[in-house]
Parts: C-alpha cells; sequence; structure tokens
C-alpha cells in the first residue's frame, strides 16, 4: 500500500508539473499585459511596473522564477487587486467555495442515489417514470438557465429565498440547487441502469432465498454493487460541480474563488490565474485519487497494488 | 416413510409481451423425509420453475402460480404472503443453484455470507452465529475455514465456491435442500466430489433433497426416486430402479437412449426426433405425441391419466393405461 501511495505521489507532482508549465507558456502567448487598457499610462511608468512584477524578463527565465516560488507555497502576489497575495485571495475564496461545492455534491449523491434506487425498484412504474423525467431534464438544462430561472421564480416572484449574496443557509439554497442538478440526473440515471443490472443477478436470488428482507436485500447485496460505477464517475462530476462554481458564483454574488478565476483571466492578472489554476488542479487530482482508493475499498477484486504471487 | 412436502396439481404461468406462457401444467409429487428425489427432463420443461415455485422465488410480474399446493408442515406454500414464505425461505427449505461463479455476492466476504442467513433466522450472537459457519465449512470439507472465512468468492475455486454455496444452504439445518443444477457449471472431478458431498451431508444431517438435473448420470448416483417431466408434467415416477431398469413413459426411454455410453463398443446415441411443443399453445393431449413412434390417435386427443405400475412406479401414458391392457386381454 505504501508503495502505491508513493508512487501514486509522484504521478499527482508530474500531472501539476505539466498542468503549471502548460497554463504559464499558454497564458503567456496570450497577446496583451496586464497593463494594457484603455487607460494609457505613461511608458517609464509601465516598464516600472513591469520591473515590479518580474515581467521585463524573458518568459523561461519568469517560469523558473515562477516555479522556485511555488515550490515555497508561494504564489506571488495579484497585479491587479493591489497589496493582496494571491495566498491571501485564496485564503479567503476557498472555505466559500469548499463549502457550496461540499454541500452540492452531497446533495447531488444523496437524491441522485436515492432517486436512481427508487426508479430502480419500481421499473417502468410511475415512480421510475418520473424519477427519469427530473433527470433527463437535469441533464438537459445548464446550471445558469435552472439558476435565472429559480431566481425568478423562487426568490423574485415568491420572496420565499434571498436573490443572492451569501450569507445564512437560506442563502445556500438556490446556489446549491442549481449546481445539484446536473450531477444529480447524471447520478441518478446512472446508479438505476446498474441497479437494474444488478438486480437481475444470480446473487441476489441467493439472497432472496437465505430469506432475507428486501430492504436487506437492497441495501447490503445490491445497492454497494450497484455504486461502483457511480464511484467512478464522482470525480468528474466533483471537476463539474468545480467549473459550475465559477458560473453559478458569479451568478448568485458569491464571494469564493471562481469570481477570482474568472476575473483573473478577464485582467490578464498572471500570479492570479497561475495560483487557482493550480489550486483548482491539485483539488480535481486529489478527488480522482480518493475515488480510486474508494474503489478499491468497496470492491475487493480490485488490488490498488500488485500482491506478490503466493 | 413421512411426506414431508406434497406438491399437488402445481401450475405456473408467465405474462410475455407474445402471450401466456404455461410454464407448469399440473406437476405432483411426494418428497419424503431424508431421501433424494430428481426431477429430470430437458431445458424449458419446467424443472426450474417448479423449484422456484417451491421456494417462492418466481418473480412476479410476471410470473404466477396460477393453481395448486405446495404442502409443507401444515402450511399451502403456494398460498403465503412473501412476510411469511420469507420465516420458512432458508431456515426450513434451502436453495442452491446452477452457476457457484455467480451465486455469490462478490463483494462480501464468505464469513458474511454464511452468517446473514443465521442471524435472520436464528436469534443468535455473531459470535455464535461464526461458531455455526465454520462448523458448516467443516462439514462441506473446506480447508482452514478460519482463514477463509474473511476472504471473497474470487479467491476461492469453482469447487470450493459450490462448496460454500452448499454450506450456505445448510447453514440454518433445513429440512428440505433444493439443488438446481448443482453440478452442471462444473467438471466432472469436481462433479463427482460435490456429489459425494451430497450423500454424505445427507447421511450426517437426515436433509431431503430435490435434485433437479438433465444429467442422468448425476441421477444414477444419487437419487433414490425420480420424476420425469415433459413439456410442464410428469410424465413418470418412480424409484430409480424403476426407471433405469423398466421405462415405461417412451420419452424416458428415449432419455436414457440418448445418454452417451462408454462401456459398450460402436453404442450409437439414439437422439429423440423433433422438438418439444410450443407452451403457448400447449396440445390437448400428450404433448409427446409428436415424437412419440407409438403415438395413437387418442395421444393427440386426450391426456393420459396416472397409471400405476409399481409400487412407487406411475407414468402418465395411453400405453399402460388400463383399458389398454384390457383390450389386449380380449384380443387373446
Amino acid at each position: 500500500m505504501t508503495k502505491y501511495l508513493v508512487k501514486r505521489f509522484i504521478a499527482m507532482l508530474i500531472t501539476l508539473w505539466l498542468i503549471i508549465t502548460l497554463t504559464f507558456f499558454l497564458m503567456h502567448a496570450l497577446p496583451g499585459s496586464p497593463f494594457n487598457e484603455e487607460r494609457s499610462t505613461s511608458e517609464a511608468v509601465q516598464r516600472n511596473l513591469e520591473a515590479h512584477f518580474n515581467l521585463d524578463k524573458p518568459v523561461p527565465v519568469q517560469y523558473i522564477e515562477y516555479l522556485k516560488s511555488v515550490i515555497q507555497f508561494d504564489f506571488g502576489p495579484s497585479i491587479k487587486k493591489s497589496s493582496q497575495t494571491v495566498n491571501e485571495l485564496l485564503g479567503r475564496g476557498f472555505p466559500v467555495s469548499f463549502e457550496l461545492g461540499l454541500v452540492t455534491l452531497t446533495v447531488a449523491i444523496l437524491s441522485g442515489i436515492t432517486l436512481g434506487v427508487l426508479a430502480a425498484l419500481r421499473h417502468n412504474g410511475i415512480i421510475d417514470y418520473m424519477a427519469m423525467t427530473i433527470a433527463v431534464l437535469g441533464i438537459s438544462i445548464p446550471n445558469f438557465v435552472f439558476a435565472t430561472l429559480l431566481i425568478q421564480q423562487v426568490a423574485v416572484n415568491w420572496e420565499l429565498l434571498p436573490v443572492a449574496t451569501w450569507k445564512s443557509w437560506r442563502h445556500m439554497v438556490l446556489p446549491t440547487l442549481a449546481l445539484a442538478t446536473g450531477p444529480m440526473a447524471i447520478i441518478a440515471r446512472l446508479t438505476r441502469s446498474s441497479m437494474l443490472e444488478v438486480l437481475t443477478q444470480d446473487y441476489i436470488l441467493t439472497a432472496k432465498a437465505k430469506g432475507l428482507t428486501p430492504a436487506k436485500i437492497v441495501l447490503k447485496h445490491a445497492l454497494k454493487n450497484a455504486l461502483l460505477p457511480v464511484v467512478t464517475v464522482l470525480g468528474s462530476l466533483a471537476a463539474g460541480i468545480l467549473t459550475g462554481t465559477f458560473v453559478i458564483e458569479k451568478i448568485f454574488a458569491i464571494p469564493g474563488m471562481g469570481k477570482y478565476f474568472v476575473d483573473s483571466i478577464n485582467n490578464r492578472d498572471y500570479p492570479v490565474i497561475m495560483g487557482t489554476t493550480i489550486f483548482y488542479s491539485t483539488l480535481l487530482i486529489f478527488l480522482l485519487f480518493l475515488v480510486d482508493v474508494a474503489y478499491g475499498l468497496l470492491d475487493p477484486r480490485i488490488k490498488l497494488h500488485r500482491k506478490e504471487a503466493k | 416413510m413421512v411426506k414431508i412436502l406434497e406438491v399437488k396439481e402445481l401450475h405456473v404461468s408467465f405474462t410475455t409481451f407474445g402471450g401466456e406462457v404455461h410454464a407448469v401444467r399440473g406437476v405432483s409429487f411426494d418428497l419424503y423425509k431424508g431421501e433424494t428425489l430428481a426431477i429430470v427432463g430437458e431445458s424449458g420443461c419446467g424443472k426450474s420453475v417448479t423449484a422456484k415455485s417451491i421456494m417462492g422465488l418466481i418473480p412476479n410480474p410476471p410470473g404466477k402460480i396460477t393453481d395448486g399446493k405446495i404442502l409443507f408442515k401444515g402450511s399451502n406454500l403456494a398460498a403465503l404472503k412473501d412476510k411469511d414464505l420469507r420465516k420458512i425461505r432458508g431456515a426450513d427449505i434451502s436453495m442452491i443453484f446452477q452457476d457457484p461463479m455467480t451465486a455469490l455476492n462478490p463483494t462480501l466476504t464468505i464469513g458474511t455470507q454464511l452468517m446473514e442467513g443465521i442471524i435472520q433466522h436464528q436469534k443468535i450472537s455473531r459470535s455464535e452465529a461464526q461458531k455455526k459457519a465454520l462448523e458448516m465449512m467443516r462439514l462441506v470439507g473446506i480447508p482452514s475455514p478460519e482463514s477463509r472465512l474473511k476472504q471473497y468468492p474470487h479467491q476461492f475455486s469453482g469447487g470450493m465456491r459450490q462448496r460454500i454455496v452448499i454450506a450456505l444452504a445448510l447453514v440454518c439445518e433445513p429440512e428440505v435442500m433444493i439443488a438446481d443444477e448443482p453440478t452442471t457449471a462444473l467438471d466432472v472431478t469436481i462433479q463427482a466430489q460435490i456429489l459425494d458431498l451430497f450423500r454424505d451431508i445427507q447421511k450426517k444431517t437426515g436433509v431431503s433433497i430435490i435434485l433437479i438435473t438433465h444429467d442422468l448420470g448425476v441421477v444414477a448416483q444419487v437419487a433414490d426416486r425420480i420424476a420425469v417431466m415433459y413439456a410442464g408434467k410428469v410424465v413418470e415416477t418412480g424409484t430409480r430402479r424403476d426407471i433405469f431398469y423398466k421405462p415405461q413413459h417412451p420419452y424416458t426411454k428415449g432419455l436414457l437412449n440418448s445418454v452417451p455410453r462408454l462401456d459398450l463398443e460402436n453404442a450409437e446415441l439414439i437422439p429423440i426426433a423433433g422438438s418439444p411443443p410450443d407452451l403457448f399453445a400447449p396440445p390437448p393431449g400428450c404433448p409427446f405425441v409428436a415424437r412419440c413412434q407409438y403415438a395413437m390417435e387418442v395421444c393427440d386427443k386426450v391426456y393420459p391419466q396416472k397409471t400405476k405400475y409399481g409400487k412407487e412406479h406411475h407414468v402418465n401414458c395411453w400405453l399402460q393405461d388400463e383399458r389398454a391392457k384390457q383390450m389386449l386381454a380380449l384380443q387373446r
């Protein structure tokens, strides 16, 4: 196991390095710089600014220097938001985004699995058709459309919940709902089809022949096996939720990381682009790693490390 | 001999897109305490459906017991609610399935799967359940059961898995064990071991076994009595001796002729020509009529009654009907 973890960790570092390198050079390949806007600054000021942020040096030199500071977990200062470092921005934005992401993922997983299991147990019944209609709608309506619909109906017309910002749990309901519907629909459909397949397996018949209660058969024998494919997609679903937060945070004016990320690209705020990219990538790589470990725990047939033959 | 299970005029149908398939059409047989009854017949004759109906494991819909009784310990299993049937399933009547490779849950340990049945039916602690599970594993001949208990099905070979499946069926000390083609998925040497195990277990526990198979070689080794099924009906029943030495129904004779023989030189395999009738629209008369070389006009029109041939030997065939014999006597 330790050997596997070490191997995996090295692979993760290499992936991260590739991401950093690609993003860095692509970012600098974009025309323009943080300082050319409509408001004209004098050439001397511009040169001073560039010197201050190390932008006057050739790109490869900047790259090496950036790598050096990243190794020390220093992501540099923000160019646009003066007197703030990227670390400070991330430290402020991340807890909010994390909360939104985590709640969304929990809601999506729980409701998706419940919906999928109910649909499978009532195969071709009314519940099945209803659940799958919800699932198709959830997959086909983009979250920003759903978000605006929710704001219009629930917040503006019915005045039940606040329109935007991030303060109490009531502020969380609409963004979470908007963000969770898509992943929930995917999980529900996957759970349903995989549950239907598992329920026809011979070992379910064996479990029935033992005289177990239907609840035990479904929860202990069917669900665990049916969840294996669902766990596989959780990694990519988490990625989907991450990218979803960019848009949803913007719509609901939530002070999370997504806002900084989008703004930084518009402003060509190089250190912030790099900082948020590295942060998101690390998170995603780590999530994918967790999925692999969970897979190994759920299915004893999958070995994370190759055992020597006895 | 004490009757432990009685199946009376059982009818089972399946609703399909094409219409209703009448898979079991009036099957009756008795099971005595401590005996092995083999139900033989070709694929699709309704033998598995009969077995699953006893356990209440016919998927409903599309399947349904439309008529008949299954009497066990004074209650009619065919009329019981699923909730009450669950108390009997696994505890009093248990079942072994055909393929040991798929009959065990791949993500639960053998121990968990063995113990959950005991915990479901008996009020005992986990450690006692584990003790019982170990005892069963020893009974079915699994070496070092203590370490094996924590392993998963994929760590066992096919023969070992079938032993586990048998242990699973025996763990609550049932009175009846239904084995649905228990050796079909195994290779021949393992097959022989499993059959030995059946005899051994029966001697030790006194369990009554219903063995469902199409393999007459298996039947010859373990069965006390045999019921031959064809197109959803029992056409002949008798002791092993009756069926193998004095088969009366042309179908039984055909079955015996189509067993490959290695002991005779140049022995030709004689297949039964034709195929069984379509059970969407079963024929009114004997279902074997189209394939029977002795068929008479009456066979096509009316189903023959049960004729007693010996003490335990019954056959449903016009050739053995009392009236035919009377006609024969008149001729002489």
